[in-house]
């Protein structure tokens, strides 16, 4: 249907131009705090998007509030800096309305699973193809330190002096758990693999909900740091990668087998068992995906880092245009003299 | 043998029957037969909130009444002439509407000693006395149906769901209504089962034979059409009219139309309607909840697309953050609020005039929205095609008010033609040069719409305030008091940009009614009989209720008192007496249900005292 829309518009959906990373930062000083793990989020962005070959003025990043929500303002894109935990919803209605653009949203563990949980999981759901960055700090930030749904059970903080009482969201099982159909986690402090996974994440036709781990310096510092650093960090996390078998440690001595559904840590090294034992990942396999979502918090267990789910499933706003579609060549083209002319009617002379 | 024709200019009838005895069929049917015999006309629908409460209480008694004439007719009728009562506890419930000698049709089927008790009746109000001051008939409704498709062998459920078309035919009997307009519906509906197609029109046609023979109807009626304005009608209802009036509008914006919403009594019927319309490639967004049923729309307009949102109060209170957004934002979007009773929840079926101030003033900070209101069912398609054109020219949300009462109720609608309605297209920004997200048309005050596609104006917008011109996240003092004053002052400037306040009647005079919204009929109604007895009075009904029309503070001073009647605890009259300095008088009922003229009449007698 013609609109005013497509008189300004671009209607190619790859760009002739090659862009470079800086092409992607805009004017404003980035004003997050020295040290903070959201500068190397925005790097790994500035840097992926070059690599997708969509013209520039296709993408939109829209956040909600907290400190990770200032992201698009960093960006020399279209963007929105909406309200609290709005912005899968605002991402949602722009999809819907423009499939052409590349929509992001930018949220964090309060914006995306607290005031904006609803929007969150309904955005999933649908599979409306919008490409969420979750960066989940376990903490509110931007209100200077109180616990989030993320943070671990116990947490003393501001708003609760004596330790919180409240279990916290798994945000990949909550991911899971909505429906979504690529669910992913990465790491601020490895920005090969979050690269990596951001890339996957847009080329994902559908919802992509990637959770990263991200630092905090000043409210919550250190944190994932058993996972991001060097000392720990092989003996900490398990790496998913699609077809391989479940191998972490140092020297690669550890693979994670299932015993009936539940995941267990076996030794590569005690003679007892061998790689053909371990577990292979599927990211297609949605009741896999549970299992390995579920590994997280449990004290025996590394934590799963990778994609846990990349499964094809129709997208919302193709469905919206099918339906457009059919109804067009059903009932043709709608006529608003017709319409508005239909029903009973009657003439006055 | 021949019965007594008597004419009458005018006449109100009530359907009443337990919420499953379709009464809002029968008494739509009877509306369409009326309209298309060329009555003026007006209705309101009386339903429970409840979708099925008990058979036979009172709590479940579902109303239609239409008034109809050889006049013109503004409101559903103060009084209903006639009442027809499929069961006791829809005469228990709908009696006090009845005018004194008003005619009562019983279906005598559904007074039965169970009937009698879940209504409340101590004795059957049949046999006792109590009705002698109207013209009681007593049919037993249930039982001539149950006769009449005796050999079609049919289930007792389905015989049952067409007794109301038997109370039908007799009352097209009784008013001379053609019945082929009816008998082609049956046809229309049923066209799957002929079976249904013969057994409803097999009643009906009974209704009227049973009214015509027996002895029982002596006097039949007729209503003459009414001289309206000559162009083709259709029947509209108030939530229709607004799904149509988006439809026109985005075609006359030239823009694609998304719809974002979460279904919401009485508004739900405006989703419904929309989102039949796909092959005018109209998005509708049925959200998770109200916030982003807004938010939706929000990045739909972002995106270039003509947004609308509707619900009623309660999730105007629940939209309310994401309304100061677009206002922030400065991006259009069309907001309806179908109003009804409240606060909280409230009475959801029923109707109000009570989110005035909540439209006007009700959000955090200063944020000035445009608030227009439709007056009767049909000028809901005015008033949405009004507020699209504002919001789209002035880059803000607008917010619409109907109610409850012209949502559901319906009149005849004089079919606009397509090529007078007004273009109302924008210009999407395309130059790439100096361009600024911020910078102002000087004469509207309006940003410009830049949309994501568009290379080289890539920007960011958001609700932290902002710097003037570029947009720019800025915490300075005087650049924070200049943005609250431009976004002010773009609104006021929409005054500049409306129809001047107009009255009813003279332009001076003792006394001025002034309304908004669906009080229109039932004012304008009052208004004229007082002025046929000679008094001074005239009327005054507010379209635009943010930004006033400029003239609106001349028009009142012109006289010497000015009476604002409203549902609910006195909204208008607070803006009006703050902004023009007026002892304005109050006339107010919060009873969820629509003034009766008679009301206003008596108020009207009462602040001019004995003055003709």
């Amino acid at each position: 249907m013609n609109t005013m829309i497509d008189e300004v518009v671009t209607k190619e959906l790859i760009s002739p131009i090659k862009y470079s990373a800086k092409d992607f930062s805009s004017d404003q000083d980035v004003r997050w705090c020295p040290g903070c793990g959201d500068y190397a989020i925005l790097a790994s962005v500035q840097r992926v998007l070059p690599d997708l070959n969509i013209p520039k003025e296709k993408y939109v990043f829209i956040s909600g509030i907290g400190c990770s929500s200032r992201f698009p303002y960093y960006m020399n894109t279209y963007g929105m800096h909406s309200i609290h935990g709005r912005a899968t919803a605002i991402a949602s209605g722009l999809k819907i309305a423009r499939p052409d653009l590349s929509v992001w949203v930018i949220t964090g563990d309060g914006d995306g699973l607290s005031i904006g949980g609803n929007h969150m999981i309904h955005v999933l759901r649908r599979n409306i193809d919008v490409n969420i960055l979750l960066f989940n700090n376990q903490i509110y930030g931007l209100t200077k330190g109180q616990y989030s749904p993320t943070s671990e059970t116990g947490k003393v903080t501001k708003s609760t002096p004596l330790g919180s009482v409240d279990m916290p969201f798994n945000p990949a099982a909550l991911a899971l758990g909505s429906g979504g159909s690529f669910v992913a986690r990465t790491l601020d402090r490895d920005p090969k693999h979050m690269q990596g996974i951001i890339k996957r994440a847009a080329e994902h036709q559908g919802t992509s909900f990637i959770e990263i781990y991200q630092n905090c310096n000043v409210f919550n510092d250190g944190a994932f740091f058993q996972f991001t650093e060097k000392e720990t960090k092989s003996d900490s996390v398990v790496f998913l990668e699609h077809g391989k078998p479940l191998v972490f440690g140092k020297e690669s001595d550890k693979g994670i087998k299932l015993d009936g559904f539940s995941p267990v840590v076996v030794s590569l090294k005690d003679g007892q068992h061998s790689v053909d034992d371990l577990l292979i990942h599927n990211e297609k396999d949605s009741t896999l995906a549970f299992i390995l979502a579920n590994m997280t918090y449990h004290p025996e267990l590394p934590r799963p880092v990778g994609i846990f789910l990349a499964q094809d499933r129709p997208k919302y706003e193709d469905e919206v245009e099918r339906q457009i579609d059919s109804a067009i060549s059903k009932r043709g083209r709608g006529q608003l003299e017709k319409l508005l002319n239909s029903g009973d009617t009657w003439t006055i002379q | 043998m021949d019965k007594e024709t008597r004419v009458l200019d005018e006449v109100t009838i009530r359907f009443a029957g337990d919420s499953g005895d379709g009464m809002q069929l029968t008494g739509g049917q009877f509306t369409n037969t009326s309209a298309v015999m060329g009555n003026d006309l007006s209705t309101l629908p009386d339903y429970p909130a409840e979708i099925r409460a008990p058979k036979d209480t009172t709590y479940g008694v579902s109303g239609f009444q239409i008034h109809f004439g050889a006049t013109e007719i503004n409101t559903p009728g103060d009084h209903c002439d006639v009442l027809v009562a499929m069961n006791a506890a829809s005469l228990k419930v709908n009696l006090r509407s009845l005018a004194d000698g008003g005619i009562i049709i019983v279906n005598t089927d559904g007074f039965g000693a169970k009937n009698l008790k879940l209504a409340g009746y101590a004795q059957s109000p049949l046999s006792d006395g109590s009705l002698s001051k109207y013209q009681l008939f007593q049919v037993d409704i249930t039982k001539l149906t149950n006769l009449t498709l005796a050999d079609m062998n049919l289930p007792q459920k389905i015989v049952d769901k067409t007794k109301n078309f038997f109370a039908l035919g007799m009352m097209y009997w009784m008013f001379n209504r053609v019945p082929e307009n009816t008998l082609q519906w049956i046809q229309d509906k049923f066209k799957k089962d002929p079976e249904l197609i013969e057994a409803n029109t097999r009643v009906m046609k009974a209704g009227w034979n049973y009214a015509e023979t027996t002895d029982v109807f002596a006097v039949k009626y007729e209503v003459k059409p009414a001289p309206l304005t000559p162009g083709r009608y259709r029947n509209i209802s108030g939530n229709q009219a607004t799904a149509l009036g988006m439809v026109a509008a985005a075609e006359k914006a030239k823009l694609p139309l998304f719809l974002g919403s979460y279904p919401i009594t009485p508004a739900s019927d405006i989703l419904h309607e929309l989102s039949n319309f796909k092959n005018f490639g109209i998005k509708t967004f049925q959200a998770e909840d109200e916030i982003a049923g807004i938010t939706s729309a929000i990045g739909a307009s972002f995106g270039g697309a003509l947004a609308l949102t509707t619900t009623s109060g309660p999730g105007v209170a629940l939209k309310t953050e994401a309304i100061g957004l677009a206002i922030m934002t400065e991006l259009p979007l069309v907001i309806v609020n179908v109003q009804r009773g409240g606060p909280s929840t409230g009475l959801p079926t029923k109707t109000e005039q009570a989110d005035l101030l909540q439209a006007v003033y009700g959000r955090n900070g200063e944020a000035p929205l445009p608030v227009v209101a439709a007056s009767t069912p049909s000028d809901c398609f005015n008033a949405v095609f009004e507020a699209s054109r504002i919001a789209l020219k002035y880059m803000t949300p607008v917010m619409v008010l109907t109610d409850g009462y012209i949502a559901n109720g319906s009149e005849p609608w004089l079919i606009p033609e397509v090529d007078k309605l007004p273009d109302i297209s924008v210009k999407f920004r395309k130059d790439p040069n100096n361009y600024l997200p911020y910078l102002r048309n000087e004469k509207t005050l309006s940003r410009e719409w830049a949309i994501p596609g568009t290379p080289g104006l890539e920007h960011r917008i958001g609700g932290l305030e902002k710097q003037d011109k570029t947009g720019n996240i800025n915490y300075e003092p005087e650049n924070h008091d200049l943005m609250i004053r431009l976004r002010a002052e773009k609104v006021e400037r929409i005054a500049n940009d409306i129809p001047l306040a107009k009255v009813e009647g003279n332009e001076k005079g003792d006394l001025l009614v002034v309304g908004w919204g669906g009080t229109y009929g039932t004012l304008k109604t009052a208004v004229e009989r007082k002025r046929k007895e000679g008094k001074s009075v005239s009327h005054l009904h507010l379209k635009h209720l943010n930004p006033f029309p400029k003239n609106l503070g001349e028009v009142l001073y012109n006289f010497d008192k000015i009476l604002v009647p409203e549902i609910n605890m006195g909204q208008l009259i607070k803006i009006l007496r703050e902004k023009y300095l007026i002892p304005a008088i109050g006339l107010n009922k919060i009873q969820g249900l629509p003034f009766r003229s008679m009301e206003i009449e008596l108020k009207i007698d009462e602040v001019l005292g004995g003055k003709k």
